[in-house]
């Protein structure tokens, strides 16, 4: 005697219950629990009215066959997305395959390139972006040092897997923040997406995706990563424009600029603090996301820190974690300091 | 020269609000500026204005802020569409052109400069001069000669590489005016120009500005809430308030004839011997009896000719104009013209 029973009877839905489901499908865990204690035979006393449970699905199924439990619910999403898995896949796997050449490429590059190349070559981009001594000086003692406790190759990994991320995110999210920027309707639309990327747990990302691809391929964590750290590079690109001081967008308006005009030659240096910003932000973001991606096969540093975590190696997980704060505030302090550089060539 | 005017505006309005169109025959037919705020929830902009501006003279528009002086300049290069009226230039209606016309007019035709200079941050000082020419897809070196030939004639010889933010207010708007000026359009529109500097700038910038209209006779179109400004550069001066206007014409003319008591409280604070110039209050010239003091130009103050009589009212000056006699000045008449004139007086200073 199920507790909504009544309620069932009452609305006259008596037959229709009956004639759904006989309850099959293996048991769940309360009726074992029901079973194995053995009282099946004594009388049920009625439920007191203070423990009334709440009209779940699995409580109304034990009053009503008809009505599906949970698990028949979550199999049932399962089960939709299997269906529309092979479209998806047939017109997602070709559209992705790129990502998967540069994420390879990029990486037999990094690895390739020796190491007493790579690392002044380092040194020189660093003082391009920054031209700060003390920065390059950083950057080349920290990767000499990773290169000291053998760790060289995994954070050149690392890197090479940001390089490439990061470049997707800002091809394709500058462009969204642009257009975001000149249609309202456009960032109606956008700003819940990017809001629902930023905060699905990042596992989430990982499930469907590993459904769609093959866990060995590198465009598995390639997208991961950009779905997650693109969003800070969209917004900032879209503020940053909105941003940009009306009276120069109505002199340059009242000059005659064409659109085109305008935004190359206006907006988007105007915005391009705030857009750096959002680099900063998204190569941040996807380093996040790189030790995470490790799950699914990424190499790098992450691969030590899941190894860590396994076999419960503390000082594997600990060093490896220290190398993968190293990458991020080096990382952090060459774009700010780069944006540092726009910033005072632009201080209105 | 002043014979047909190169930009003439006819009936104009501008209502701000949902759907502007809906009230527009209540504005026509006289609804005020608050009942239409009230019962109709739409913001009365600009109402039935009519102005028309001769090539190569200064027409300064002046009223207080809220008078739609900015909303009214920004209708000459269409920043903002009327909701009603023609505004031709040179000929045309503005408002029957396209985007590419519009683009051109804008290029080629009017220039601007703004109030809070809205030069381009992130460009020296010679690439924003040089803007215009740029924009209009001449090359770099055209654009850098016109934009240094400019600066240097601004006074900015100098400062060709440095950004914005390292120049003065005053020196920034020196560089609005060549970026303005380098466009070579035949037009400049003036938006508060000089508002945002401090008296002693403005007065520069005010001279400077009078200095190359000497030579350049550009059409002038100078936005101010200033009244010692606008009497010192107008030509041909408009009086707006609450979106409508209260009276235009000679500034001369309106300062010893104010229409109505806004205007007339608007001129009683001004200086009035430094403004009015001798032709405004001089009598017609005959050629008979009287022994001069001296000889004066038309166009000298008022306050110059009080220096020059030592505060003696019983002189008499001839009045010349290129070297011809033009009127006669008689020291009682100008004394008595600097005091605003209340009751209308007959005899009193020569108004047109």
């Amino acid at each position: 005697m199920a507790f909504y029973d009544q309620l069932f009877d009452t609305l006259g839905l008596r037959a229709w219950c009956d004639a759904g489901g006989t309850g099959g499908g293996p048991m769940t865990m309360a009726e074992l629990l029901a079973k194995s204690s053995g009282n099946s035979g004594a009388e049920e006393k009625p439920t007191p009215l203070l423990e009334t449970p709440f009209p779940s699905l699995d409580a109304l199924n034990a009053a009503c066959p008809s009505v599906t439990r949970t698990r028949d619910m979550t199999d049932g999403v399962e089960n939709a997305f299997l269906a529309i898995k092979d479209p998806l896949k047939f017109v997602l796997d070709p559209i992705t395959q790129p990502l998967s050449w540069a994420l390879n490429g990029s990486l037999e590059m990094f690895e390739t390139i020796p190491w007493f190349i790579l690392i002044p070559l380092l040194g020189l981009l660093v003082w391009y972006a920054a031209r700060s001594m003390a920065l390059v000086a950083f950057v080349i003692g920290s990767f000499l040092f990773l290169g000291l406790i053998d760790h060289y190759i995994y954070a050149v990994q690392t890197l090479s897997i940001i390089f490439v991320c990061t470049l997707i995110c800002i091809a394709l999210g500058v462009p969204i923040g642009i257009a975001m920027s000149r249609s309202d309707t456009m960032q109606r639309i956008s700003i819940p997406i990017l809001d629902m990327l930023q905060t699905l747990p990042t596992f989430v990302y990982l499930i469907p995706l590993i459904f769609l691809f093959s866990v060995t391929e590198p465009k598995l964590y390639g997208i991961a990563i950009i779905l997650y750290a693109i969003v800070p590079v969209v917004r900032l690109t879209d503020l940053g424009i909105r941003l940009v001081d009306k009276d120069v967008i109505e002199a340059a308006d009242a000059f005659g600029m064409t659109d085109r005009q305008k935004l190359w030659g206006v907006q988007v240096p105007l915005a391009l603090p705030n857009i750096m910003a959002g680099v900063n932000q998204t190569i941040m973001m996807s380093l996040a996301m790189v030790v995470i991606a490790s799950l699914v096969s990424a190499p790098g540093l992450g691969v030590l820190v899941l190894r860590g975590i396994r076999n419960l190696e503390l000082g594997v997980g600990l060093v490896s974690g220290f190398g993968i704060v190293l990458l991020a505030v080096l990382l952090d302090r060459v774009t700010k300091a780069a944006l540092g550089r726009i910033n005072k060539s632009q201080k209105a | 020269m002043s014979d047909t005017p190169i930009i003439s505006i006819k009936g104009l309005y501008k209502i701000f609000g949902k759907d502007p169109q809906s009230v527009i025959d209540l504005v026509k037919n006289g609804m005020g500026k608050d009942e239409l705020l009230e019962r109709h929830g739409h913001v009365l902009g600009l109402r039935d204005i009519n102005i028309d501006m001769s090539p190569g003279k200064i027409t300064v528009i002046m009223g207080l802020s809220g008078s739609g002086k900015s909303t009214l300049i920004r209708h000459l290069n269409r920043l903002i569409d009327p909701t009603a009226g023609e505004v031709i230039v040179a000929g045309e209606d503005v408002l029957t052109y396209d985007e590419a016309r519009l683009r051109t007019l804008r290029r080629e035709t009017m220039s601007m400069v703004f109030q809070k200079f809205a030069l381009m941050p992130h460009r020296t000082v010679l690439q924003n001069a040089g803007m215009s020419r740029i924009v209009r897809g001449q090359d770099q070196e055209t654009a850098d000669r016109e934009g240094a030939k400019w600066l240097d004639r601004v006074g900015l010889g100098g400062n060709h590489g440095q950004y914005p933010h390292q120049l003065s207010g005053g020196m920034q708007q020196r560089v609005g005016i060549a970026r303005a000026l380098s466009s070579d359009s035949p037009i400049m529109l003036m938006d508060e120009a000089f508002s945002a500097l401090d008296p002693l700038i403005r007065t520069d910038m005010q001279d400077l500005l009078l200095e190359l209209q000497e030579e350049l006779h550009k059409t002038i179109v100078f936005i101010t809430h200033d009244l010692d400004e606008a009497l010192k550069l107008a030509d041909h001066l408009v009086i707006l308030k609450d979106g409508a206007i209260v009276q235009q014409g000679e500034p001369q003319h309106i300062l010893l004839n104010p229409a109505d008591p806004y205007i007339e409280d608007f001129v009683s604070d001004i200086n009035r011997a430094r403004v009015l110039r001798v032709r405004s209050v001089m009598q017609p010239w005959q050629p008979n009896q009287h022994a001069f003091a001296g000889t004066v130009d038309q166009n000298d103050t008022l306050e110059h000719l009080i220096e020059l009589s030592g505060g003696d009212t019983n002189f008499t000056y001839k009045v010349e104009s290129k070297g011809h006699e033009v009127g006669i000045l008689e020291m009682r008449d100008l004394v008595r013209a600097l005091v605003p004139a209340r009751p209308a007086n007959g005899d009193g200073p020569a108004a047109r």
